[in-house]
């Protein structure tokens, strides 16, 4: 493959600005991973387009050439999905990053991948209006790389995923062909391929264009704190919440460890004796945020608050909010490396998968933080670990695995936003069976028959889960007997 | 939960050998959007024995029910505890046609959950709450391998494996039989009230969109030639809010007694606008593209994303009209059902068919239904 990769170097030099192939080793080095910084491999090439049209031609080239293609945006993502293929080309789309047309009456922004999340809420804002999904890293993550993983956000409880905020796609397959997906209306005739597209982590195909919908900025925003004298205290509040019919804006979870942390590093003013805060977004008109707010108030207080803290100004709600989107860099603080999870279960079971995470913690000698979208029950366990100690890395590993395996086992998933990247291709595993994997490669064959586009991502093969299998049930028992299934 | 019947292995069996004959299968569940898509050819394969809720659990905001349950019990489920489907699946009255007189003991008024998710159709509220597809989080189906797949689940936030759960909805049963589906619901809104505002077609349009795009607690938009009328949700202290900011976009408003009536109505399509046997053409376009040169009756829906017209027209001129305005023209009902839907684009078009080929390789499920696509 090296001798083809030369001549292919060759032709994307004839087809490309100088500068937009990258070959040489310290050019290639910046791109060798993702947000997953474990999983590392340097690339044959790397090419960074500014056009759709060299875009094609990219991947043009490297279909006749027959070598594989991983795109990438901003490379923020945590599951090893940008993840480079030694011997193959990473596609950067970083530089297609205009926003080609905000159109206020129908609620349309047209933007290419390389778009930042945030700026396009920022070029909306004068119009009244904002993009929803908003994933912690907003600031840096772009606008392809969260259709390739259907990114969601904190404020995903009310205003739902990527995929529910998407209107259309410009889609090129591995050989450079164009497709549109989706109209300038609500729904497009025959299958539903904007699904389908959305989450696909690069597999099926490269975004150039997104249509996204936008909405009306609420008049009014309230965030509510409330401390708890024990976590699961706080997981039953997050039910009782929405058992009484309300659903906030955003409901995020942070444990003792993860206060600490954040507070240590941004001051956010929480409570630091709190075994747990919760943090409840309110948005509205001013007179349905405050009817919901004191229904709000009376359920945290009957689920056993200790203190509940109201804030309104823009200031000190971005001060309350900045603890928790900082919480992951916070946490990064206290440890030499961390290994975040991302599984998702339904909300009823979180009080006792806190306790389990919390048994497993002890019994893999590793800490966890835990800060995550409660409304949701999108968990994201952040275990502490040192990679410069030996057998570390494949403890933290493991014990992630078994976290997964918990959600799996109370009627959850693997992952709610990261992605399978490379990081769960062993828990895909216990997520799925054999017919389905088998269904979801005859998908990626239908839509990428060349099989080139971020090959050996996101489903494993049937084999590799043979294994795996082999591996992790022994002598018949399954994990975590203890639980009821469902 | 409720009073069910599992036939899975039946219709497994049924599947299994019509995939080993190439026996094509008409899957049908009440029988009231039978006039929908193209003409169907094959055996049907009846799932309204297949039914009963698998689990519902108030406080999740979740429900999964066997493909074949009537909409109408699992809406009855679900106001007992306060919610709903907030997408508003139509509940069309059954065709009552000489053929389907032998079938009528086992049709379900008003449809089932796979007929609604299937067709992927949603009411009024679709452009300010979301579709079917929007609330659908998992399905269990049966592929034209005979396998038993599941997909998705009963969480909201679920990344793992592609997206082979929401491509369902609006899939006409062409991707395989829906066995049970996991739906997302909501707490029903504690306040509704509805306005009319006399404006023409223009005017409502642009009226409509204007207060889409402000935080407004709208849940339905129609123009019906005459008014504009909108439903307010909400607590009922944020409608009493919202009339004046709604008249100063929209001018004097005037009360709707019986809304509940009207929007139903509309759902359904009871209404008298779609009464009689002209086609009806549904244009699903920009929501703010310019009134359509159309000369008959028309109704406005979705905030002016859902255009119904009514007459005789070609049928290439219609999806013309469409595309000029954004979007697509379908056929909804009428005589030539053949071109009911507007075939995308040669290339999407060519995938369809390959993932079509990816579950049902020989071709059994609901041959024709999706038409040319």
């Amino acid at each position: 493959m090296a001798g083809d990769l030369r001549a292919l170097v060759r032709a994307l030099r004839r087809a490309l600005p100088e500068e937009s192939v990258l070959s040489g080793k310290d050019d290639l080095k910046p791109y060798e991973c993702d947000g997953l910084a474990a999983y590392r491999a340097l690339p044959g090439a790397v090419c960074l387009p500014r056009t759709r049209d060299e875009v094609a031609a990219v991947l043009r080239l490297c279909h006749q050439a027959d070598i594989p293609v991983v795109a990438r945006g901003a490379g923020t993502g945590l599951s090893g999905g940008a993840l480079p293929l030694a011997g193959g080309v990473l596609l950067s789309l970083a530089r297609l990053n205009r926003i080609l047309e905000i159109d206020p009456l129908n609620r349309v922004a047209r933007v290419e991948p390389g778009v930042r999340n945030l700026a396009v809420s920022e070029a909306a804002a004068r119009h009244g209006l904002f993009y929803a999904p908003d994933p912690s890293s907003q600031v840096a993550c772009t606008i392809g790389g969260n259709v390739a993983e259907n990114s969601g956000g904190v404020h995903c409880l009310k205003y739902g995923l990527t995929v529910h905020n998407l209107l259309g796609l410009t889609v090129l397959d591995a050989a450079g062909e164009v497709m549109e997906i989706g109209t300038g209306a609500l729904d497009s005739p025959g299958l539903d391929l904007l699904a389908l597209m959305t989450g696909s982590e690069g597999l099926l195909g490269v975004v150039v264009e997104a249509r996204l919908r936008l909405l009306p900025r609420p008049d009014r925003v309230r965030v509510l704190l409330a401390a708890f004298a024990s976590v699961e205290a706080a997981g039953d509040a997050v039910g009782r919440i929405i058992a009484a019919g309300i659903v906030p804006a955003g409901l995020e979870l942070m444990d003792s460890l993860a206060i600490q942390a954040a507070e240590a590093f941004v001051h956010a003013g929480y409570p630091l004796d709190a075994a747990a805060i919760l943090l409840c977004e309110l948005d509205g008109a001013p007179a349905e945020i405050a009817e919901t707010e004191e229904r709000v108030g009376a359920v945290l207080h009957a689920a056993g608050a200790t203190h509940i803290h109201s804030a309104e100004e823009p200031a000190e709600r971005a001060r309350l909010w900045a603890g928790r989107k900082a919480a992951f860099p916070a946490v990064g603080r206290l440890s030499p490396d961390y290994y975040c999870m991302d599984g998702t279960i339904p909300r009823f079971r979180l009080p006792e998968v806190l306790a389990e995470i919390a048994r497993l913690s002890e019994r893999y000698g590793l800490a966890v933080a835990n800060v995550f979208h409660a409304g949701d029950g999108n968990l994201h366990p952040l275990i502490l670990y040192d990679a410069g100690r030996p057998g570390d890395l494949e403890r933290a590993e493991a014990f992630g695995r078994d976290i997964l395996a918990l959600c799996v086992a109370v009627g959850g998933v693997i992952t709610g936003e990261h992605g399978v990247g490379v990081e769960k291709l062993d828990s895909m595993c216990a997520q799925f069976g054999p017919s389905e994997l088998a269904q979801f490669h005859a998908v990626k064959a239908a839509c990428d028959p060349s099989g080139l586009l971020n090959p050996g991502k996101a489903v494993p093969t049937l084999h590799r889960c043979a294994e795996f299998g082999a591996m992790h049930v022994h002598a018949g028992t399954l994990p975590f007997p203890e639980l009821e299934r469902f | 939960m409720t009073m069910g019947a599992d036939r899975t292995d039946d219709l497994r069996a049924r599947v299994a050998a019509a995939a080993e004959n190439g026996a094509p299968l008409a899957i049908r569940g009440g029988g009231t959007k039978d006039f929908f898509g193209g003409p169907i050819t094959g055996e049907p394969l009846e799932m309204s024995g297949h039914r009963g809720i698998l689990a519902y659990r108030p406080t999740e905001l979740v429900l999964t029910a066997r493909a074949g349950t009537p909409l109408a019990e699992i809406e009855a489920v679900l106001a007992r505890s306060g919610q709903y489907l907030p997408f508003e699946p139509p509940r069309f009255a059954s065709a009552g046609s000489a053929s389907d007189s032998t079938n009528k003991g086992a049709c379900a008024p008003g449809g089932t959950l796979g007929g609604a998710v299937a067709s992927g159709l949603s009411g009024p509220r679709r452009p300010y709450a979301g579709a079917v597809r929007d609330y659908l989080l998992g399905v269990t189906v049966l592929t034209g391998r005979a396998e038993i797949l599941r997909f998705g689940g009963e969480v909201v936030k679920n990344v793992a494996g592609y997206d082979l759960f929401r491509p369902m909805a609006g899939a006409m049963g062409s991707l395989g039989v829906l066995l049970d589906v996991s739906l997302k619901v909501l707490p029903v809104p504690p306040a509704r009230r509805s306005f009319a505002f006399a404006l023409d077609g223009g005017a409502a349009i642009l009226a409509a969109n204007r207060i889409a795009g402000r935080p407004l607690p709208v849940t339905g938009a129609v123009h019906d030639g005459g008014r504009l009328i909108l439903r307010l949700e909400g607590s009922a202290a944020a409608l009493d809010k919202a009339l004046p900011l709604l008249e100063e976009m929209a001018g004097p408003a005037m009360p709707m007694d019986d809304d509940g009536a009207f929007w139903t109505a509309i759902r359904d399509h009871t209404h008298p606008f779609f009464a009689g046997d002209a086609p009806l053409w549904r244009l699903s376009v920009a929501p703010a593209a310019a009134p359509l040169p159309w000369h008959g009756p028309q109704m406005v829906d979705w905030g002016g994303a859902q255009r119904w017209l009514r007459g005789e027209a070609d049928v290439g001129e219609m999806r013309r009209m469409a595309m000029a305005a954004g979007g697509h023209a379908t056929l909804f009902r009428g005589p030539d059902r053949a071109r009911a839907f507007q075939p995308p684009a040669p290339a999407v078009a060519a995938l369809n068919g390959r993932l079509r080929a990816a579950f049902d390789p020989a071709g059994i499920f609901n041959r024709g239904r999706l038409g040319e696509v």
